[in-house]
């Protein structure tokens, strides 16, 4: 892994996506999973959502804020499911950070694996910038990944970030296969520890 | 900062290194490999030319995809999605030496019903898989964590994943079952106290007169759903149900091999002295069975009572969800639960797909048959669950009654394969998820219950209670009336 992987801050204009416990069920609807690729999952991405009965576009946030990278969400986004497919659509399909209140952990995870740093604040402030998308579509978002604060418009407020997501995005070291690659003689020195591997 | 809990043993003892972004590195025991999620994850493997690390301790099936009538199952797969996602797992099981519980092996079926049947998983594991219900695993004392599909490739390179300890949260059950009244029910009223992201930067330890009561099948039924309460992991610590469970399984070791595993499995459990981050007590006596009303697993009554109103819930957004749930449930607030109609009943699935849920299924479609207006299906965990039942004879009792008896898979948990709801159907479903779309249709609803509520849904063609179908039970069977009386 040569490249530059350090993310230090994202930026674009923003989408949002209002609304607790919004589960990957409806990020990314199970039957289009059935791909051995990641590849076209931003075609899928909260597909049934996105469309009114006759199978037409309506007027979600992602029919109507085309083109942004950053999402602002409330509670518990992307609980249920571990699909990576979730994250991986939103990706593919524009999004470079997250904003939210809370998000379910292996999301959270998952986002951090490809390099989406995911920011929580508190209810009041996501709902100022849920607010602020709407009366500025075309306005610039960022998260500064570094300083943990987000930049709409002429405010700046501080937000978290999870610390190992931080570091791993900040020092570009989240790419963790290669990360644990290096230590494989200490895994072996574990695994020689665990009685239940050697019994078998 | 919990200490000496089962979790901080079995982390320290996995635990291979630190890692510079601050996680720790950890050694994971038993993976557990399905194709829907796999198949990206060795696809990076290739790309860097990296071997799987571990064979011998990553174990595949096919579940998700799997179609559950027998002429389907004919290869190729008449869908020819899934009979690409099919071969790609068996591709990749064979060149890198996996072992793979396939159609042939009459092994297969969903892995989370796999595993522990085939005494793979066991205490003090850990255990990883792409899919969020392996918590399920923790019911053997393990740590059992869903993954994301980077983290596969993790695994699959380095039989490990970068992860940070979390907090410990121990759940006292007190109290002890009713008859009617089971495992499932008392994993929904803990998600119904804890809410569905209660347990976000916890696993759950579930102990206390309640959950020993149980026997394993019971303490799956309630790991597998932590995920539900917002734990990523959930665990019991092991005692001898655990043990007298494992003794001569498959892939437990016999003899004096076993006597010293087991050893190290007594050396594992939470000390007198541990210590929890936290504590919660929840009391299961005079506990009734649960169903939800919404549309997730925390929007959920007990069957005595009414729906709540939108406004019971604290803060805009809870109150916002509980409408949206309302909306598209087509309920009211103050309604019973009880009479609401069903199209479609559901038996099977990792938290209630094993012999036991059958057996008790079976006790309330003895002699009664399927209401005419309800489609309903048996799905087992595993095809050993499947000749198991069939041993029993439990296959002939679902068919009398006018279910269709299927082969193993996740089936209409999540229709990924051709078992679906359709249009506004709604299911009585023994599955973990009732969030809108995941049945297959965007419209379609779900009721979670105990596989012995989902056969009393299936008879009568509503949600009952099926405490009148037993007879130490009927004394507590709620009416419908009884619920508008409480509304009133």
């Amino acid at each position: 892994m040569s490249e530059d992987h350090h993310i230090t801050e994202v930026s674009g204009s923003g989408v949002p996506l209002p609304g607790d416990d919004i589960d990957t069920d409806q990020i990314l609807p199970a039957r289009f999973m059935k791909e051995v690729t990641f590849d076209n999952m931003a075609d899928y991405l909260f597909y049934d959502a996105r469309r009114d009965d006759g199978g037409e576009f309506n007027d979600h946030p992602l029919n109507v804020y085309e083109g942004a990278n950053i999402a602002v969400t409330n509670k518990n986004f992307g609980c249920g499911s571990s699909r990576e497919h979730a994250p991986q659509a939103m990706m593919r399909w524009g999004i470079d950070g997250v904003i939210g209140e809370s998000f379910a952990e292996i999301f959270a995870d998952n986002c951090k694996s490809l390099g989406i740093p995911a920011a929580t604040t508190d209810y009041g402030t996501v709902s100022e910038m849920q607010a602020w998308i709407e009366a500025n579509p075309d306005g610039d978002i960022e998260i500064d990944v570094e300083a943990e604060t987000v930049t709409y418009g002429e405010t700046t407020v501080g937000v978290d970030i999870d610390d190992a997501m931080q570091e791993a995005l900040v020092e570009g070291i989240w790419d963790t296969t290669q990360l644990m690659y290096s230590n494989m003689s200490k895994v072996e020195a574990t695994v020689a520890d665990l009685p239940y591997v050697n019994s078998n | 900062m919990s200490q000496n809990t089962l979790y901080d043993t079995v982390w320290e003892k996995h635990k291979v290194a630190e890692l510079p972004n601050g996680q720790d590195q950890l050694f994971i025991g038993l993976h557990l490999v399905h194709e829907v999620t796999s198949p990206q994850a060795f696809g990076m493997l290739r790309e860097r030319d990296i071997d799987v690390a571990y064979p011998d301790r990553t174990f595949a099936t096919t579940d998700h995809i799997a179609p559950t009538e027998a002429e389907k199952r004919q290869r190729p797969l008449a869908d020819q999605q899934s009979e690409e996602m099919l071969s790609a797992l068996e591709r990749n099981v064979s060149e890198n030496g996996i072992t793979f519980f396939g159609f042939e092996s009459g092994k297969q079926g969903i892995t989370h019903v796999v595993a522990p049947e085939l005494g793979l998983s066991q205490p003090g594991m850990t255990v990883a898989c792409g899919d969020s219900h392996t918590a399920t695993h923790g019911a053997f004392g393990s740590i059992g964590v869903g993954i994301g599909t980077s983290q596969i490739r993790d695994v699959l390179a380095t039989g490990c994943i970068a992860a940070e300890k979390q907090k410990v949260r121990r759940i006292n059950v007190e109290g002890s079952l009713g008859e009617g009244v089971y495992a499932k029910d008392i994993i929904l009223k803990i998600i119904k106290d804890l809410g569905v992201d209660g347990g976000v930067g916890h696993v759950y330890e579930y102990g206390g007169p309640a959950i020993e009561e149980l026997d394993m099948e019971g303490r799956l039924a309630v790991c597998n759903m932590s995920i539900e309460g917002g734990a990523r992991a959930g665990y019991i610590n092991p005692d001898q149900t655990t043990y007298d469970y494992l003794e001569g399984r498959e892939y437990v070791p016999e003899g004096e091999a076993y006597e010293e595993l087991k050893q190290y499995w007594e050396t594992i459990a939470s000390g007198e002295d541990a210590e929890y981050d936290d504590v919660v007590t929840i009391d299961v006596d005079g506990l009734d069975p649960l169903v939800t009303w919404g549309i997730n697993p925390g929007q959920v009554v007990e069957v005595s009572e009414p729906i709540p109103s939108p406004d019971a819930f604290e803060g805009r957004s809870e109150q916002e969800a509980a409408r949206q749930a309302l909306d598209h449930m087509d309920l009211d607030a103050g309604e019973s639960m009880l009479g609401y109609d069903v199209d479609v009943a559901f038996l099977g699935t990792c938290t209630n797909g094993r012999v036991s849920d059958f057996a008790v299924a079976a006790e309330v479609l003895e002699g009664n048959t399927v209401d005419d207006s309800v489609r309903a299906l048996a799905v087992p965990g595993s095809e050993t669950v499947r000749e198991q039942c069939e041993a029993r004879g439990l296959d002939e009792v679902f068919i009398d009654a006018g279910f269709q008896w299927r082969r193993a898979g996740c089936s209409m948990c999540l229709a990924m394969n051709d078992d679906a709801l359709h249009g506004d159907e709604v299911c009585a479903s023994s599955s973990n998820r009732n969030f809108i779309g995941r049945q297959g249709s965007k419209d379609g609803r779900t009721v979670l219950m105990s596989p012995a509520m989902v056969a009393a849904a299936a008879v009568e063609g509503e949600v009952t209670d099926v405490r009148s179908y037993f007879d130490d039970g009927q004394a507590d069977a709620a009416t419908a009336d009884d619920v508008s009386e409480v509304a009133d």
